[in-house]
């Protein structure tokens, strides 16, 4: 026999557990030094922790309105009451300016509203699976909808901090809804075309060529125009859904098929043919989880363009409508000048919107620069 | 070479054409004729070498001949264990996995050759598990004994190729060929990704392989020291075609086509007065897409005559187990590697 290659005395226990690491531990050594990246992971972590306990963040009834306090601008918290420490709000009355017509609210010291935590509200379904009407926040001995507004309320009187929380939910789930949508077609098609070659790519490939060469905003209007306006909000969802799926699906499927087309020549997915490997084994043994990393990365980049799609679709009046409660919903009623220019506040929901598009945005580069770690 | 020793493989009248299509419609406006007619054959125990530029179709034959590519026409016969001859070309795609453990490949490509995201174990033990060749334990057993045998502790197995080098890469690789004990390993240029020093190594593993295991290799190469070290006999490719087959000895000492010996003059001598005689060969290699007319060879060749770009040669044997495909064969003396 040839020399033989003894483990070498001075391998150190480092370099010994990057030799037994799978390429997800090394994925993640790489993207743990991205900073930017981690940060916006930990980002979209808290926001989706806000998906899951939107109603329980919320504090008053999305749906309540009341004339007597439409446009209300956010409201302050003290948090010190004398010296004793004893967040509070306080009490407000309205007005309509005689001159102006517009409503006017005068805090009132002498009234303080202390705030509690876990307190009772509104009573809600938490995820579908259990009634309960316990809040992160409320008020002792008065309902929360008459009495705390954090982020002022919308010209139905409705708070808006509440109906954040709720469009959050809405949005960020459309999102992933969508995308996963997209990702099945995506997968499918793209590996067909892939897989297949000849015809079936050459078919798949012009589909491509035309979806992606629709202009969108005609191609959502007329889709969105097709939604009769008699459909529940379960279904116009489930519909707008889909039509993100259709319209995002393309990009996606163009990773897989380039995915699949370089690694049908790879050498070691010949040997694993020459082996007599089946093609069931090649494709999911071999073939997957060589690009599953780069799917998850497209698909992060993805989300961000999903988001934007229906807080823009809701926005012209095209996708989600009231009741239902989106971002695009919301930002529809800060649509005017005046509105802005009377209520910034209507404008907030737009901030989520750009936090959540930019954490997707620096999420996926650094899960794709992580995505292969062998490169 | 042994005489008496059994044919393991004859390839007869091997084809593999790639068509060019053009336009929308892809229309096929031409072919690529990658391997063009060769015939040759190994015999159990034999190294056989397969030599020529890049791009005369030397790793398209080989794969061939393991159908990891579906050949044009032709006829890849081989021997099985149970010594009956099944023509490899033909068999039907569901039939070739019994085969295929009896011929096994080694790439010339450690990196790409191995999947980064298996560990060793899965690796090597791979061909054993999709043949269903015994338990998880026996498979982890074998593996071991693998290991051992091409020279790498066993308790590397748990590891990722990102662990290795080149040679210890190749190393795996030529574990993995070995798995189903193979009576004939491809060898598609196994050394020639790796550093000069390492290259031996891997060289002299294979030749005691070969000895204790009774292999057959079809070592496909370019470099020529190599080859010359471990080949029985060496076919010489070009532009599709063989061009000549003899005994290592013979042909290193007495080449009989010219573009052998053009090869082979540009072996690096040690002898620094040798070197001026190295044949420059000129025009380009010819594209096989458009071939020229006769011989293949003669635009490029120094003993050309009008023959030679008419009536294209066959390969006919000219001395007792010499093969050369030359109108001119017999009465040239070309030069070959002086010792």
């Amino acid at each position: 026999m040839s020399v033989a290659i003894e483990p070498q005395e001075q391998e150190t226990v480092s370099a010994q557990r990057i030799f037994v690491a799978t390429q997800w531990q090394l994925m993640w050594w790489r993207f743990r030094k991205h900073k930017l990246a981690m940060i916006a992971a930990a980002i979209i972590i808290l926001f989706y922790v806000g998906v899951v306990f939107a109603d329980f963040l919320a504090y008053a009834d999305p749906q309540i309105s009341e004339a007597q306090r439409s446009l209300l601008p956010p409201q302050p918290i003290h948090w010190y009451d004398g010296d004793t420490f004893r967040p509070h709000v306080f009490g407000l009355t309205g007005k309509r300016d005689p001159k102006t017509f517009k409503r006017v609210y005068q805090p009132d010291p002498n009234l303080k509203v202390p705030l509690k935590l876990f307190a009772e509200g509104y009573e809600y379904k938490f995820l579908g699976l259990f009634k309960t009407n316990r809040h992160l926040l409320g008020v002792e001995g008065a309902r929360a909808e008459d009495t705390i507004f954090l982020l002022g309320t919308d010209l139905q009187g409705r708070d808006l901090f509440s109906r954040l929380m709720l469009a959050t939910q809405l949005s960020m789930v459309i999102g992933l809804a969508g995308v996963a949508m997209s990702l099945f077609l995506g997968i499918l098609l793209g590996g067909l075309s892939g897989l297949y070659g000849g015809a079936v790519d050459n078919i798949i490939q012009r589909m491509i060529e035309i979806v992606r060469s629709i202009p969108t905003i005609p191609l959502w209007m007329a889709l969105a125009a097709a939604v009769p306006t008699s459909w529940p909000i379960t279904r116009v969802y489930f519909f707008i859904t889909l039509i993100l799926g259709i319209i995002g699906w393309t990009t996606l499927a163009r990773v897989v098929r380039g995915r699949f087309l370089s690694l049908r020549t790879e050498d070691f997915v010949t040997a694993a043919e020459l082996a007599g490997a089946g093609q069931m084994r090649i494709i999911f043994r071999h073939m997957v989880p060589s690009f599953l990393s780069h799917i998850i990365a497209a698909t992060t980049l993805a989300l961000p363009a999903m988001i934007i799609a229906e807080t823009s679709l809701s926005f012209l009046g095209l996708g989600l409508r009231a009741p239902a409660i989106s971002w695009g919903v919301l930002l529809q009623q800060a649509q005017n000048i005046q509105a802005v220019a009377l209520s910034p506040w209507l404008l907030y929901p737009a901030i989520p919107v750009i936090v959540a598009v930019l954490a997707f945005n620096f999420l996926g580069d650094g899960l794709r620069d992580a995505a292969d770690p062998y490169g | 070479m042994n005489e008496t020793r059994q044919t393991l493989l004859e390839v007869r009248g091997l084809k593999k054409y790639f068509p060019i299509r053009k336009g929308l419609l892809r229309r096929v406006v031409g072919n690529v004729r990658a391997v063009d007619d060769v015939n040759f054959t190994i015999r159990r125990g034999e190294t056989l070498s397969l030599v020529g530029e890049s791009g005369c179709g030397k790793t398209t034959t080989s794969r061939c001949i393991l159908r990891a590519l579906t050949p044009t026409a032709g006829d890849v016969n081989f021997l099985t264990e149970k010594q009956r001859v099944v023509n490899i070309a033909t068999v039907p795609k569901s039939q070739l996995r019994p085969l295929r453990r009896q011929m096994q490949m080694i790439f010339q490509d450690p990196y790409s050759s191995l999947n980064p995201r298996m560990t060793l174990l899965d690796i090597i033990g791979e061909p054993l598990l999709v043949n269903g060749v015994g338990t998880a334990s026996d498979r982890r057993d074998r593996v071991e004994e693998l290991l051992k045998l091409v020279g790498l502790p066993p308790e590397f197995m748990s590891r990722y190729p990102h662990a290795f080098s080149g040679g210890q890469r190749q190393r795996i690789g030529i574990a993995r060929a070995l798995a189903l004990e193979p009576a004939l390993i491809v060898a598609d240029e196994p050394v020639s990704a790796l550093d000069v020093s390492v290259q031996a190594q891997i060289i002299n593993l294979m030749l005691e392989l070969q000895e204790e295991m009774g292999l057959s290799y079809l070592f496909v190469a370019h470099d020529l020291s190599v080859v010359k070290h471990v080949s029985d006999r060496v076919a010489v490719m070009y532009v599709g075609k063989i061009v000549e087959i003899a005994g290592t000895e013979d042909i290193f000492q007495q080449p009989m086509h010219p573009y052998t010996e053009a090869l082979l003059s540009a072996v690096p001598k040690p002898d620094p007065r040798l070197r001026s005689q190295r044949i420059i060969l000129e025009g380009e290699v010819a594209d096989p897409a458009s071939p020229p007319s006769g011989c293949y060879f003669h635009p490029r060749c120094k003993h050309v005559i009008d023959r030679c770009r008419t009536e294209s040669p066959v390969l006919e044997e000219v001395q007792p187990d010499r093969f050369v495909s030359c109108h001119r064969a017999r009465e040239l003396t070309l030069a070959g590697v002086q010792e």
